[in-house]
């Protein structure tokens, strides 16, 4: 277990080092002049040219590229020109709003999720598993920011129950001002859910151990709640990690349809402003968080799944 | 009557009703196809022209005048709607459809050689494929532009990787197939063998995956909009459209919310067609 | 008076009939056989009793009934608690019957902790125990193992351990020894009579190896195409089978002694019937060498041809005739 766990570590950190790369050219190597674009149509080429100069532009990639790589390692992300703040600074105010917000719409979808895959499965062809079925369909052409807006409309302001705009701290104020972006967040995650979970486990409970567990008089409930589900998570482990994409992707929507000063916004902010150093670090700040959930997924399962550790040697 | 001379009658030709043309697909093809001829005719079935204002009759309710009513200014919101679904599909298209047979290509090249070129192709598909698709498109509008630009080199930067990764395993199984091997043994460049026999077979899968493609390039369009990083306002696009009516939610909800559903029913519509080639194919596959 | 009673199983999936008719007795401590080709029935007729059917498959019967109680009439809870502490079952194939995600040391103790009530401390002694009991050397360490560490043999004797846990009065192996080499199964063949032996348990044996059950079982009935054809003492059906099936099934095992000569086994001619196949009057009628115009109009009931054996063939060919060579 333990080798496992260095293997993947280890495989990581080679992966980030491939995102910095990455984040770094496609910043650089892009046609387009965010000095240019952040400083306004007013600027003058001297201006400009006096800023390129300031932030490093004029040296050589390879030169560059070194700089940012000696500073990201000892934390330092650069320096926002146009906010005249470091970017790490202006990161971690940030963070917390969109994390929780992340935490909050992954459980939605797994408190809501599990028990209706479960309730698809042991009902095959049920009426519970055909209109799941159809709001999968359903969800997956509707956008997430006309979804945000409908839930905002008929829950925030025509019944009044929940603020539209906003975020306050503490569990009150989370549960006041993140719920509906959590649920516009969670509902396709949750949709992704209830297909992955409900698949595996159809196939579960046809195998011979869930049946030698029945010979045994075990009730269906032991037998699904802790035999047969145990076995099926490990494809929807897998299946939630690749949708961490996606997932922060959608923040980003979300929490302009919500106003909520989280990361997402702070991007959007950053594009709007040219703000390139931010953007970078940004970016970067998501790729890793992809990676580290991939990570995580892969001990869940390892934890899980005996079968796995030996796979990874 | 003789033995001799009874007649062998072919058997009468039966119209082999195609396995893919299912009532899912069906439906699904008619939704899409009645979306694109009216985004296609737009100009000669919008009521209005999309930047018509009318400051004597803003945020009007829907009626018979105005199907979706209208907004803050005045304009009718079906026909800016009707407009900016040309704008979507049209940038959809090419979005979709430029990195397809460029990411294919990059597939086929990187499974068929193997080796160092494999190696080189995949990491970068890979680490491309790291970054959530929304974050890593919207970096790229951040040094190129806010505004369409942006997105038509943004998207299919970022959208070559899927189609890489897609082509590469495929090709991996292709290139053991006989056929492929035929190719080999008949002397065929490399070149030829790839691009004329290779290919036309990795670009099912990859057509069949671009339907779902196609819908979350436009949802994406339409988020990016939102955002006020893809089309900019005034310009008629169903993104903006919903941003602009934002304000307005509580008093005049129809400018935010019907539009949107145009983008719903496309979804469905493509959803549709797309889970019925798939269950065709698998059909077929027996 | 017999543990087990049933008679008249019907089993169908749909419009196919699987099972019909079957009738099997089982007194206790006795060990019966079911024997028959692979679609003959056995596999669904041992299932019936615990009621453990397949998706799909409906089932009625005259009566099934254990230690006098109606199984068919047993509601959700009295029919777990059957299974859980009355009738164990162990299965053919032992590395999918176990749960890979759990250890099997767990597994048997979940076992103890949920039908006998046990403790967890309490659970875990008794299962190390257990584990030793049926004869699995380093009970304490082995206790630990995933059923991925474990070869067939032993995983197969933690499956018995756990049918065993909580001292039933029967047993029922679904062919247990099907997916084992031959030595492997001797020592699972010996260890069952060991079993049968110290808790005067009753135990139901199915198989498609005539040698299997003329090792173990005391009375065997032979199924084919879904009915029971005939019935008696292991002895007897050795020794003097009357119908033509039995003969064929046993004329076509070798044995050891007719190694030194040349007679050739031989094998059934033709296929046993499809689910779907409906044959008029004996199902075995098709590749019988002694069928006649008057089979098809027969019905598969049985008739005692003699004390303790029963028989469907109404022909009976061999009656009075001297023993197999």
């Amino acid at each position: 277990m333990a080798r496992y766990l260095l293997h993947r570590l280890a495989l990581g950190i080679v992966v980030l080092f491939g995102l910095m790369v990455a984040t770094f050219l496609i910043v650089h190597l892009v046609p387009g002049d965010p000095i240019r674009q952040a400083l306004g149509g007013r600027a003058s080429p001297d201006q400009v040219a006096a800023i390129r100069h300031n932030v490093g532009l004029d040296d050589p990639l390879p030169v560059q590229f070194w700089d940012y790589l000696k500073n990201a390692l000892s934390g330092n992300f650069g320096t926002s020109f146009v906010q005249n703040a470091s970017v790490g600074e202006l990161v971690g105010h940030r963070i917390a709003p969109s994390a929780i917000l992340i935490g909050y719409g992954m459980f939605v979808a797994i408190a809501i999720g599990v028990p209706l895959a479960i309730l698809a499965a042991v009902r095959p062809n049920g009426v519970t598993d055909h209109s799941v079925r159809l709001v999968a369909t359903l969800s997956f052409a509707m956008p997430l920011f006309w979804l945000g807006l409908v839930l905002a409309l008929v829950f925030g302001l025509k019944l009044g129950w929940f603020p539209v705009s906003g975020y306050e701290s503490g569990v009150g104020g989370v549960m006041r001002t993140l719920t509906l972006p959590a649920f516009t967040l969670g509902l396709a995650l949750t949709v992704v859910v209830v297909r992955v979970l409900r698949s595996s486990l159809l196939e579960v409970l046809q195998t011979d151990y869930i049946d030698a567990a029945r010979a045994r008089g075990f009730s269906e409930r032991r037998i699904v709640g802790k035999h047969a589900l145990r076995n099926a998570v490990m494809p929807t482990i897998t299946i939630l990690a690749i949708n961490v994409g996606f997932l922060i992707g959608n923040t980003v929507v979300v929490e302009a349809i919500f106003r909520i000063p989280g990361l997402g916004s702070l991007l959007v902010e950053g594009v709007q402003r040219s703000d390139y150093q931010l953007v970078q670090g940004l970016v970067l700040l998501a790729g890793a968080t992809v990676v580290l959930a991939s990570l995580f997924a892969d001990l869940l399962q390892a934890f899980i799944d005996p079968r796995v550790r030996l796979a990874g040697r | 009557m003789s033995v001799a001379t009874v007649e062998l009658k072919a058997a009468p030709r039966t119209r082999a009703r195609r396995d893919w043309l299912s009532t899912p697909v069906l439906i699904g093809a008619v939704i899409v196809a009645l979306l694109a001829l009216a985004a296609l005719l737009a100009p000669l079935i919008a009521p209005y022209k999309p930047n018509d204002v009318d400051f004597l009759n803003p945020v009007a309710p829907p009626s018979w005048a105005h199907p979706m009513g209208t907004d803050d200014a005045g304009r009718d919101v079906f026909s800016r709607s009707l407009y900016g679904l040309r704008l979507d599909l049209a940038i959809v298209l090419l979005v979709t459809y430029v990195p397809l047979p460029i990411g294919v290509l990059l597939g086929a090249i990187s499974g068929s050689f193997g080796g160092k070129t494999d190696a080189m192709i995949s990491r970068v598909a890979d680490v491309m494929l790291a970054f959530p698709f929304f974050v890593l498109v919207i970096a790229i509008i951040a040094i190129v532009g806010p505004g369409l630009k942006g997105v038509l080199i943004g998207v299919p930067l970022a959208g070559w990787a899927l189609y890489t990764r897609l082509s590469r395993s495929e090709m991996l199984v292709l290139r053991e197939q006989p056929f492929m091997l035929a190719t080999t043994a008949l002397g065929y460049t490399r070149a030829r063998s790839i691009l004329r026999h290779a290919v036309p077979n990795l670009m099912r899968t990859a057509l069949i995956y671009s339907t779902l493609d196609m819908v979350v390039n436009l949802l994406l369009l339409a988020s990016l909009s939102y955002l006020g990083l893809g089309k900019q306002p005034p310009g008629a696009e169903l993104g903006t459209i919903i941003a602009g009516g934002q304000p307005y939610l509580l008093s005049a909800w129809w400018i935010s919310t019907l539009p949107g559903l145009i983008l719903v029913l496309f979804g469905v519509g493509v959803g549709l067609i797309g889970d019925g080639l798939s269950d065709g194919r698998l059909r077929g596959r027996s | 008076m017999s543990l087990l009673r049933i008679d008249g199983l019907h089993v169908e999936f749909g419009p196919l009939v699987a099972v019909h008719d079957a009738g099997l007795e089982v007194g206790p401590g006795e060990f019966v056989g079911l024997i028959g080709e692979s679609g003959s029935g056995k596999t669904l007729t041992c299932r019936s009793i615990l009621r453990l059917l397949p998706r799909g498959a409906s089932m009625s019967a005259r009566e099934i009934s254990f230690d006098g109680r109606d199984v068919q009439a047993m509601s959700g809870a009295e029919l777990r608690a059957l299974r859980a502490r009355e009738i164990g079952m162990i299965f053919q194939d032992p590395f999918s019957t176990l749960n890979p995600v759990f250890r099997v040391g767990e597994q048997l103790a979940e076992t103890l902790r949920v039908n006998l009530g046990m403790k967890k401390a309490a659970a875990r002694a008794e299962a190390i125990e257990l584990l030793g009991h049926v004869g699995i050397p380093d009970p304490p360490r082995r206790f630990l193992s995933y059923p991925h560490e474990l070869s067939g043999g032993m995983r197969q004797r933690v499956m018995i351990a756990m049918a065993m846990a909580a001292k039933p009065r029967m047993l029922i192996a679904d062919e247990p020894t099907t997916a084992l080499d031959v030595t492997t199964q001797e020592q699972i063949l010996e260890l069952l009579l060991r079993l049968r032996r110290e808790h005067d348990m009753a135990v139901v044996l199915v198989s498609h190896d005539f040698g299997v059950i003329a090792q173990v079982c005391d009375r065997v009935a032979v199924m084919y195409g879904g009915f029971v054809v005939e019935s008696a003492t292991v002895e007897t059906i050795y020794q003097r089978p009357e119908h033509p099936y039995t003969r064929a099934l046993l004329e076509s095992v070798p044995s050891l002694e007719s190694a030194g000569r040349r007679a050739r086994r031989q094998a059934i001619e033709g296929q046993p019937p499809e689910l779907s196949e409906q044959v008029a009057g004996c199902v075995f009628r098709p590749r019988c060498r002694f069928a006649r115009d008057s089979c098809g109009e027969v019905s598969m009931a049985l008739e005692e041809v003699a004390p303790a054996h029963a028989c469907a063939c109404p022909v009976r060919p061999f009656a009075r005739t001297a023993v197999r060579t």
